[in-house]
């Protein structure tokens, strides 16, 4: 009943490290948990992991496997094939103490940050009285095991460490939505939630609520009936903007984007650079702003930048790397910049964003257009197929379906192709790579409107 | 030399669970500067895991419950070997503690009328369980932390600093306790070294008073309901320190815990399961409890299923289901049947709650057992039984403390929750931990804040030596290569300790696991471990491995000295209660590298209290000598 996995886990900390590979015993009815307990015991005695309970009901043993957040005790081996290669890495939006452990400490900040249950000051105990149905929707919230995989989830601070400041995260967003409900609390939260903690920020996603091992619905139960109560009390979110005062055009920078005014985002961001030209969210901004103006001979520029600053912090240099690649193969792509110049630089940083990488799926798009570009396209279908599966959000979905469409409309798929394209076209119809890649695909009689 | 912070405290608490927070907050509402260490993150203790909840004589479900009657309910549970004034302080201050917690926001079920629900429990005569669903521990913990966390922001407010008077030291190990001999001191607690997880280096604490928190022993066993935490710290350090031990041979094996798959075998099925109307059956689909009632109990229980089925509805007019008695006697029936070959597929027997609720009830009074059931069996319990068996659960025996004020026998040692010894007797009741935790750890809280006053400035000094004495012990598994391997000897130990010192003991093989436990002790001084102090978890198993092994002695040599059956304590070769025996507290203390066991009477009930039971009944536990002192009209 037993069989032989092949995992891949993370070892190292927040400097330096790489996936380790392991064959490693597995037996019936085992979680993630019981093999990474079985590597502790018998090939690893010191690799470094987190767990208490071993039941679903301490939040200690998060990780991502597979690039999923999830909890390793929780995690069945049958839910993955006999022949899968399982990879296991840490928390990605926490800095890693060592292999699986990261520092959360982040969370119990932002924990002292919200203002404490405060009940009327005339009640004893003993004397609170409270109906079920009043409780229930609190209780809800106080489910939460702290396991910080919502707070992992979240885009917000995902991959923008420079947010973690103004924002608490999902997990806040339960624990003030809990006081408010709490039938007895006296305090105001509404207003804190998104004076203080950034609400603002979140634009409901639900990425929280899909990982919550608990099932809280953090985005319906708590954070839409707050967003919903906020605009009732008619309070401006721009005001706390001015005590963040040098953030500020990085800050306005984004926001501009976020309006889909790429010009103004740029020249914030320029504003911003010119103060601290290594500012990665200015970095960011305006790679992306010169990227949705379809400049990406400019945004590689821009990208290569904030590669050679991204620091030694995995994450961090990962997504340096992703991004520098991707957008060199834009700008290949549309004819700006030439494959041949460009090929070792793009090879070299897309090696390094993979070795880097927790799975091989994060980078497929990536790998996908890379084959396009050298017309290897059986290839570049696959990788796209694979990076479909995988892909979170729109925009990055809409990406990897042009590559997708333009391989196949190359093998002669037209109709598989046209409709590829056309999924493309309603996630996203502004996406700047269109325009060089509508006249290759009309020239192939694939329609493209 | 490796690098080593210090600290200066007031109160340090070791563990940070229900009793160690407990006691922390009451720290430092007297004033005192208090530090929390624990080994995990902070809110992962053990006390997270509870499920059904927190016993307390509110009355709020039936108004005939009060601080007596579940005073006689937790003597009748520990067999009456309980220390009187524990239990007797426990049932009166238990109602305040849980109302308190409503205070720092915790949210319970509710009553009709609005106030805090209570279900029923083994053992206990009317419903009195506080809970919230089945994650009451979870409940307790957050409620808890989150009023250390408002009192950080108290003194945020007040001192510009969070931490000015209480800081959690999170993922930090204590390895031993300091006394001032060395200093000229009379043997008096001067604080405590550890380590911490993060990054290996040495921690000291001075502080002339400290309160262990640190749980229970579980992990000595192979099949547990409890976490990598459990492995005995708190025990091994108070006897280290030269303090006493409690009746250490009374281990509790729930009933209930998971069998199939191996992997989760001991993961916990909380006994609200029974409490909410599941029943258990054996191979051949038969009710099989109704054959296990002990004469003490035959009074109390149901005889035939009608009228345990009744019980649910109608409380005053009918006896309680045999399902549930209290725990040592279920485990043992539990056993039996196995044993007798009427058991499930694997090994354990069939709790039935799918045939009992409709499926709604079920999800919705359960929650977390349909959710791990479902999640780790593939087993859905609205449609078919579940699988279940003993599990090593919890210690009764503990650190020997004074029931006031939870003094240890040395000067500034106070120990609370499930590390202490005593308030159970020979077997807890179920929901009497989360009680205990919030009673006894609030008077460990306060008895220390008094003894910190009371020293004024004649505080006890630590010396370096001392320090670097902890230091070099704890380094020690690094000194060489090629040694033992410490997770071997863990699972060696395991299963020692089940098979030989399990559920149902006998001279011979507890005898066999003492000759066992010498060589383990000899392979455990020659472990090494490879990495460096960084989150190393081999090396960090290799400093409790001796902590295990000490608690596992003291386990097995007062096994074999007990010669009788009680509670957590089954001998085979003596295999009834002696009212000779159930005068005698035994203690254990070090002898060198080994244990020492005495005999020591236990504290005498008070004539007030004994006299809340009828002489019947007490004369099924003690000798003629002890009942001669109740009033005569009693009889
Ligand atoms: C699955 C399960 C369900 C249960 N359900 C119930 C129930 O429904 N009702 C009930 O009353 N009881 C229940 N119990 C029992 C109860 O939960 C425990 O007895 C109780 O929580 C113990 O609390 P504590 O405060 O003594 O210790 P814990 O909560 O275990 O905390 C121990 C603390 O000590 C720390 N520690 C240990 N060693 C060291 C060291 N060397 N250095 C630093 N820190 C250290 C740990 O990190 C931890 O923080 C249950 C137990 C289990 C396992
Ligand atoms: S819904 Fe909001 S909080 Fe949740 S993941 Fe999305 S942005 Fe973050
Ligand atoms: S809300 Fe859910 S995902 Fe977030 S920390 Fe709590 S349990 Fe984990
Ligand atoms: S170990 Fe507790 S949730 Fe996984």
């Amino acid at each position: 009943m037993s069989y032989n996995a092949r995992f891949r886990v993370w070892r190292g900390d927040d400097t330096d490290g790489e996936l380790e590979d392991f064959s490693v015993e597995v037996k019936e009815g085992e979680v993630i948990l019981d093999i990474i307990h079985r590597l502790q015991a018998t090939q690893t005695p010191d690799l470094a992991v987190r767990w208490n309970c071993k039941a679903g009901k301490c939040g200690s043993c998060s990780a991502e496997v597979n690039g999923r957040p999830r909890l390793m005790c929780m995690t069945r081996m049958s839910t993955y094939t006999e022949d899968e290669v399982i990879t296991v890495t840490p928390l990605r939006a926490f800095p890693v103490i060592k292999d699986l452990v990261t520092d959360v400490s982040f969370n119990y900040q932002k924990a002292r940050e919200v203002p404490a249950f405060a009940p009327p000051a005339e009640l004893a105990p003993g004397e609170y009285r409270m109906q079920q149905i009043d409780v229930e929707r609190s209780q809800e919230f106080r489910k939460c095991i702290e396991c910080f995989l919502c707070q992992d989830t979240c885009h917000v601070v995902r991959d923008h460490e420079e947010n973690k400041e103004s924002f608490a995260g999902p997990r806040f967003f339960i624990r003030l939505a809990e006081l408010d409900m709490h039938p007895l609390d006296t305090k105001d939260r509404k207003r804190e939630a998104q004076a203080t903690h950034g609400l603002g920020m979140c634009n409901i996603t639900k990425c929280c609520t899909e990982v919550c091992p608990e099932h809280i619905k953090i985005t319906d139960n708590a954070i839409i009936p707050m967003k919903e109560r906020v605009v009732d009390t008619q309070y401006d979110p721009l005001v706390w903007l001015g005590s963040k005062i040098p953030r500020r055009s990085a800050m306005a920078a984004s926001k501009s984007l976020a309006a889909g005014d790429t010009e103004t985002a740029e020249a914030r961001a320029r504003e911003r650079l010119r103060d601290k030209p290594s500012d990665a969210a200015a970095l960011r901004t305006l790679a992306e702003a010169l990227r949705a103006q379809g400049r990406f001979g400019d945004a590689s520029k821009v990208t290569r930048t904030q590669l050679e600053h991204a620091g030694r912090g995995r994450v961090a240099r990962m997504e340096a790397a992703s991004a520098h690649a991707w957008t060199l193969l834009c700008a290949v792509e549309d004819g700006e910049v030439e494959l041949e110049k460009a090929e070792d630089e793009i090879a070299t940083t897309l090696q390094l964003a993979q070795r880097l990488a927790s799975t091989g799926t994060v980078l497929a798009g990536t790998h996908a257009l890379h084959n396009l570009m050298h017309g290897r396209l059986a290839e570049a279908v696959e990788h796209a197929r694979e990076a479909i599966i995988w892909d979170r959000d729109r925009s990055t979905r809409a990406d990897d379906l042009v590559t997708l469409a333009e391989a196949l409309a190359g093998l002669g798929e037209s109709d598989e192709s046209a409709s590829a394209m056309s999924e493309a076209l309603q996630l996203w119809p502004d996406n700047p790579r269109l325009t060089g890649v509508r006249a290759n695909l009309e020239d192939m009689n694939v329609p493209t409107a | 030399m490796t690098e080593i912070q210090r600290h200066r405290f007031d109160v340090v608490v070791i563990g940070a669970g229900g009793a160690g927070l407990r006691a922390a907050i009451e720290a430092r509402l007297q004033g005192k500067r208090t530090a929390i260490v624990c080994k995990s993150l902070f809110g992962k203790a053990h006390t997270v895991m509870a499920e059904g909840g927190a016993a307390a004589a509110m009355g709020n479900v039936n108004s005939k419950d009060n601080w007596q009657v579940h005073f006689r309910d937790t003597m009748r549970g520990g067999k009456f070997m309980n220390h009187w004034r524990m239990a007797e302080l426990h049932a009166k201050e238990a109602p305040d503690r849980v109302w308190e917690l409503e205070t720092y926001g915790a949210l319970f079920d509710r009553t009709k009328d609005g106030k805090i629900s209570q279900r029923n429990f083994g053992g206990h005569e009317y419903p009195r369980l506080a809970h919230v669903g089945d994650r009451t521990g979870l409940e307790m913990i957050r409620t808890l932390q989150q009023k250390i966390v408002s009192l950080q922001q108290e003194d945020q407010r007040e001192h510009g600093d969070a931490e000015a008077l209480v800081k959690v030291f999170a993922e930090t190990t204590i390895t031993a306790l300091l006394k001032d001999d060395a200093t000229g001191g009379s043997g008096r607690i001067s604080g405590a070294v550890g380590y911490t997880r993060e990054n290996g280096t040495f921690v000291v604490f001075e502080a002339p008073a400290v309160v262990l928190a640190t749980g229970g022993i579980g992990k000595s066993f192979k099949v547990t309901s409890n976490s990598w935490e459990y492995t005995g710290d708190g025990h091994a350090l108070a006897m280290k320190a030269g303090a006493t031990l409690l009746n250490m041979e009374f281990v509790q094996f729930h009933p209930t815990g998971m069998v199939w798959p191996p992997s989760v075998k001991g993961i916990l099925v909380t006994e609200s399961v029974r409490g909410d109307g599941g029943v258990l059956k054996n191979s051949e689909g038969k009710r099989f409890m109704f054959e296990y009632v002990p004469a003490v109990f035959r009074k109390q229980y149901a005889e035939t299923e009608q009228e345990a089925d009744a019980w649910y509805d109608d409380q005053a007019n009918n006896r309680r289901p045999p399902e549930l008695l209290p725990r040592d006697e279920v485990a043992r029936a539990i056993n039996s049947e196995v044993k007798a070959g009427r058991g499930s597929p694997a090994g354990g027997v069939f709790l039935d709650i799918a045939s009992r609720l409709p499926a709604e009830a079920i999800r919705k009074k359960l929650p977390s057992m349909y959710h791990q059931f479902k999640e780790l069996a593939d087993v859905d319990i609205t449609a078919e039984p579940m699988e279940v068996g003993p599990t090593c659960h919890y210690v009764m025996g503990g650190v020997e403390v004074d029931p006031d004020t939870a003094a240890a026998t040395v000067p500034g040692l106070f120990a609370a929750g499930e590390c202490s010894g005593g308030m159970h007797g020979s077997n807890r009741l179920g929901g009497n931990s989360l009680s205990d935790l919030l009673v006894f750890g609030r008077r460990a809280g306060l008895s220390a804040a008094e003894y910190v006053d009371a020293l004024g400035s004649a505080r006890p000094t630590v010396t370096d030596a001392d320090v670097e004495d902890a230091r070099t012990q704890a380094e020690a598994p690094f000194a060489g290569t090629g040694g033992e391997n410490p997770y071997a000897i863990h699972a060696d130990l395991q299963q020692m300790m089940h098979d030989l010192v399990g559920i149902i003991r006998t001279k011979d093989e507890v005898e066999r696991a003492l000759a066992g436990l010498e060589e383990l002790k000899a392979r455990a001084a020659k472990i090494s471990v490879p990495g460096d102090k960084v989150f190393n978890p081999g090396w960090h198993l290799s400093l409790d491995l001796p902590n295990m092994l000490i608690v596992s002695e003291c386990i097995a040599r007062s096994a074999l000295i007990r010669e009788e059956s009680r509670g957590g304590h089954t001998r085979d070769d003596y295999p009834t209660m002696s009212p000779e025996w159930r005068k005698v507290n035994l203690v254990c203390r070090p002898d060198g590298a080994g244990v020492e066991v005495t005999q020591q009477p236990l504290p005498v009930m008070p004539p007030e209290l004994l006299s809340l039971f009828d002489r019947e009944e007490l004369s099924k536990y003690m000798t003629d000598d002890e009942l001669a002192i109740l009033p005569e009209e009693k009889a």
